[in-house]
């Protein structure tokens, strides 16, 4: 579904991304780990068109993103979620639902996937009128989910959804996530919270410093001992 | 005197209501693309000479002809952006809003000289057969055409608001203003809303100048002060609210004539009243930078 080619990317004139590769097919769940500052978020923007890498493809369903403006990616069925959710907190919960939808074809079924996504996180329902600026940092993450998934996406990309979240919150997020894509919609998440990404995930890429360094599903991750003495701290345990 | 101080607060509203309708349209563009377009003025003082010209050559009643002053501001607006503004859209805030403020002030001397060539110095002003009509009220005199164009400003500003928390367009537009990043990923092209507060801003310029032409009068040279007003307008009422902004022109208005009337009893002279429009400007920005009606968030 989604193919990474030895992309190459640059933040002016620093290298982030060093020849990665990597794929997503359909109705996986894949996640991305590793350290702060490896490149996981700049890999999304090179996905979402954020950013356009030097080098090297992205394709979606057979068709190349390099040249595509990030606000047409949006269309091919491609959602990211900014770390942090950034909703509009100007806007009621509604309003930026509603423009969750703003691709034509979502906007058809808007009503119909509002629903669904009242199903998903009924909290929203209830805040649907206030302000999203009022909302706590776990209503916004959820708010910043449902806005994506009301567009509709085949795929859906979530930067570091638990970062910020009490502990309670992250497996409920987890869960949450892993609810998603049993649904239907593929994801690809990227967290540093590796052992709970691990745990919901099919497969796994580890990257640092730019480079994919690791890939397996979630079990033989976690037998890797560099992943484990980096990550989950067992070394020292 | 109390009824000739009366009368030029009233004048005051008057004025301020253009006020606040040339402050909307540059505030709208700059909340929007951080584009500080200092030739808002010259784009007014176009839209002036839209009208003047269309009811000298033609007789095409003033306020009839608003929907081509609108049009001919839309394409002016759109030329310019297209060709200068939007190569100014990645830029980071700060030296977007610098290099805007270069090219908008090359834009206002393009269009204030071919203005002047084209249209010669001399200042003009519509003079319908009913310009010169007034109602009295409690011994107030309201110039007919004045009122009405206080109604139509605040017509526009309305339906601006609406089409901002309504429509979809205006919820894109007012994403864009939050965060454009996010904004894109829900699919907003944001190129397109930027281009069209751009032109929706020019296209408000050129309505507050068709009404300045036949309330007041209009000059080639008319669009620095009138950007410069503008702005003062626009840090007065607080970026990001519309309502605050037209509320902004109007107590600019009111200032300005309070100030002149004081002035003159006082036996000065009525240049006082362009200084406290500047006077106004920084007590805003010393004591409350975000505006008499903006919030401190964002």
């Amino acid at each position: 579904m989604l193919k990474l080619d030895t992309i190459n990317a640059f933040y002016a004139d620093l290298q982030a991304l060093w020849g990665i590769s990597f794929e997503v097919n359909a109705g996986e769940l894949v996640a991305l780990v590793g350290p702060n500052g490896a490149g996981k978020t700049t890999t999304l923007r090179i996905i979402s068109g954020l950013l356009k890498p030097q080098s090297g493809t992205v394709t979606f369903d057979g068709k190349t993103l390099n040249t595509e403006p990030a606000h047409k990616i949006v269309e091919l069925g491609l959602c990211q979620v900014l770390e942090g959710g950034k909703v509009f907190t100007g806007m009621s919960v509604l309003e930026n639902l509603e423009l969750g939808a703003f691709v034509p074809q979502a906007r058809q079924v808007k009503n119909q996937t509002l629903k669904h996504v009242y199903e998903i996180f009924p909290r929203l329902a209830e805040r649907k009128n206030q302000r999203a600026g009022t909302l706590s940092g776990g209503e916004r993450q959820m708010l910043a989910i449902g806005r994506a998934l009301m567009s509709k996406p085949k795929l859906l990309m979530l930067d570091e959804p638990s970062f910020g979240l009490a502990p309670i919150l992250v497996d409920q997020m987890f869960q949450m996530i892993n609810e998603i894509n049993k649904q239907g919609t593929t994801v690809l998440l990227v967290e540093q919270n590796v052992r709970a990404s691990i745990d919901i995930a099919h497969r796994a890429y580890v990257i640092e410093n730019g480079r994919i360094v690791g890939h397996g599903s979630g079990e033989q991750l976690l037998s890797f001992e560099s992943v484990r003495s980096a990550y989950l701290g067992d070394s020292h345990a | 005197m109390l009824e000739a101080f009366a009368q030029n607060l009233v004048y005051g509203v008057l004025i301020g209501a253009l006020y606040g309708l040339a402050a909307v349209g540059l505030s709208l563009v700059f909340g929007v693309t951080k584009f500080l377009n200092v030739a808002h003025g010259e784009f007014l003082m176009v839209g002036g000479y839209a009208s003047f010209w269309l009811f000298t050559l033609w007789q095409v009643d003033p306020f009839v002809s608003l929907p081509a002053a609108i049009v001919s501001l839309l394409v002016l607006g759109a030329v310019f952006y297209q060709a200068l503004f939007s190569r100014m859209v990645k830029l980071t805030e700060g030296v977007k809003i610098q290099n805007t403020l270069l090219i908008g002030f090359g834009v206002s001397l393009i269009l204030q000289n071919l203005a002047l060539k084209l249209w010669t110095a001399d200042t003009r002003s519509i003079t319908t057969a009913y310009s010169g009509q007034v109602f009295n009220f409690l011994g107030i005199r309201f110039p007919l055409v004045r009122v009405a164009s206080l109604l139509i400003a605040l017509v526009l500003v309305i339906a601006l608001q609406l089409f901002l928390r309504r429509t979809y367009t205006g919820k894109a537009l007012r994403a864009t203003v939050e965060n454009w990043e996010a904004a894109t990923l829900m699919g907003i092209d944001i190129h397109r809303v930027y281009l069209l507060s751009f032109v929706m801003g020019a296209a408000l310029a050129g309505v507050a100048g068709a009404l300045v032409g036949v309330g007041y009068s209009i000059e080639p040279g008319m669009g620095m002060s009138w950007t410069l007003k503008s702005l003062v307008v626009m840090v007065l009422g607080g970026l990001g609210s519309i309502t605050g902004t037209f509320v902004g022109g109007i107590i600019l208005g009111l200032t300005e004539s309070a100030t002149g009337f004081i002035a003159l009893m006082a036996g000065g002279g009525l240049t006082y009243k362009e200084v406290v429009g500047l006077v106004l400007f920084l007590l805003v920005l010393v004591f409350r930078p975000e505006g008499l009606f903006g919030s401190k968030e964002g």
